[in-house]
């Protein structure tokens, strides 16, 4: 009894894992996503460093959620906002650091 | 006492921070002519050898057989054609009479050594191409693509007819034209795109290197053959094509040509070849 027991948390644990994994997401995931990835490539081009990769991701998002597949378009929206913020962090990061590439 | 000490380890911070001045300081100022030492030496030092003006020809100057085949793509040059529609576009009349040779000292004829300067009345780095456009809109002409077709053309006319004389790019005693140089110095060094490379990634750290199926070309001498006819492209690029689709590969998304960095950047590459001949426009893979 007490093996079924420990047997059907297991599964149920599992499935939990599965549909959280799963959780589809919704216009307003995809609303919220895209905002901050917006705002992020607003930066990086106002650094005059977008990556050609986060610009391309927003535009995929806006195509997924165009076509209702508002789990791709989340995903990529936040790729796309990951990648912008990685783009700030390179200006930033070099706007001392070049000089350590400069032949003196 | 107390206070005493403090003035005093106030004094000393201030002793240290006037000693150590000087020497970030003399880091950071600017100072072309140490950078255009510096800057060829290392690719002597590189390649020692090259000789100094076969630097110009980029990736042929770093493969013997690539050189090889360059000579012979030299006897039928694929930027023929562009020299003849470069010509004739140098003396077709605008619309008010005038051509775009009139712009020009000498016509045009052996000048694009000259290019870039900086321009202190625009108070801003004047290229070539931009001089061209400048021509066009000046007598009511639309201004030309900068990357490619009529401005490669002119421009590969224009260099063509000045292959041999060195590169004679001047700083001005103006504060404004070395904080340009300054700005094109950092933009080449500095890292960007996802794959986070700068232009020195490739053309100081790699040169004589692949890059897939190219060869990557030197730093020093590298606008010396522009505009240049690359196979890649199938057809003629200008220094603005070059830089932007640089950019691009490295997965940053490009400025608009002529934008105040690709100029001042220009500039900096200019200056620093300072002494090698033109050779363009040239050929590459």
């Amino acid at each position: 009894m007490s093996r079924s027991l420990s047997a059907l948390a297991v599964v149920l644990t599992l499935a939990g894992f599965a549909a959280s994994a799963h959780a589809a997401s919704t216009e307003s995931d995809y609303k919220a996503a895209y905002a901050a990835a917006e705002s992020a490539n607003a930066e990086a081009h106002k650094l005059r460093n977008q990556w050609t990769t986060a610009v391309s991701a927003l535009k995929a998002a806006k195509m997924a959620a165009e076509a209702g597949d508002f789990d791709k378009a989340t995903a990529q929206a936040k790729k796309s906002e990951q990648l912008s913020k990685a783009a700030i962090f390179q200006t930033n990061e070099q706007k001392e650091n070049w000089k350590l590439m400069e032949i003196r | 006492m107390r206070r005493f000490s403090g003035v005093a380890i106030a004094g000393l911070a201030v002793a240290v921070a006037l000693l150590g001045a000087p020497f970030a300081m003399a880091a950071d100022t600017p100072n072309p002519p140490a950078d255009l030492k510096a800057f060829q030496k290392y690719f002597k030092d590189k390649f020692p050898k090259v000789k100094f003006e076969d630097f110009v020809n980029g990736p042929y100057s770093m493969d013997e057989g690539l050189y090889k085949q360059w000579k012979e793509k030299e006897e039928f040059p694929p930027y023929e054609f562009a020299l003849d529609f470069g010509k004739e576009l140098m003396a077709k009349p605008f619309k008010n009479g005038k051509t775009l040779a009139d712009c020009f000292p000498n016509k045009g004829i052996g000048i694009r050594q000259d290019y870039p300067h900086f321009d202190a009345k625009q108070g801003k780095v004047i290229t070539l191409e931009l001089a061209v456009n400048q021509c066009r809109e000046a007598n009511g002409e639309q201004p030309y693509s900068y990357v490619k077709d009529e401005m490669a053309a002119v421009t590969a006319y224009m260099a063509y007819t000045s292959r041999g004389k060195v590169f004679d790019v001047k700083i001005p005693d103006d504060p404004r034209a070395l904080a340009a140089y300054e700005n094109g110095k950092r933009y080449f060094y500095t890292r960007r795109g996802q794959l986070n490379f700068s232009c020195a990634t490739c053309h100081v750290q790699s040169p004589g290197e692949r890059i897939r199926a190219e060869v990557l070309a030197p730093a020093l001498g590298i606008l010396n053959a522009m505009p240049i006819y690359r196979s890649e492209w199938s057809g003629m690029g200008t220094t603005s094509r070059r830089f932007t689709s640089c950019n691009s590969q490295v997965r940053a998304v490009p400025l608009k040509p002529q934008d105040e960095e690709y100029r001042d950047l220009e500039y900096y590459l200019s200056y620093v070849s300072n002494g090698l001949p033109i050779s363009g426009p040239g050929a590459r893979p």
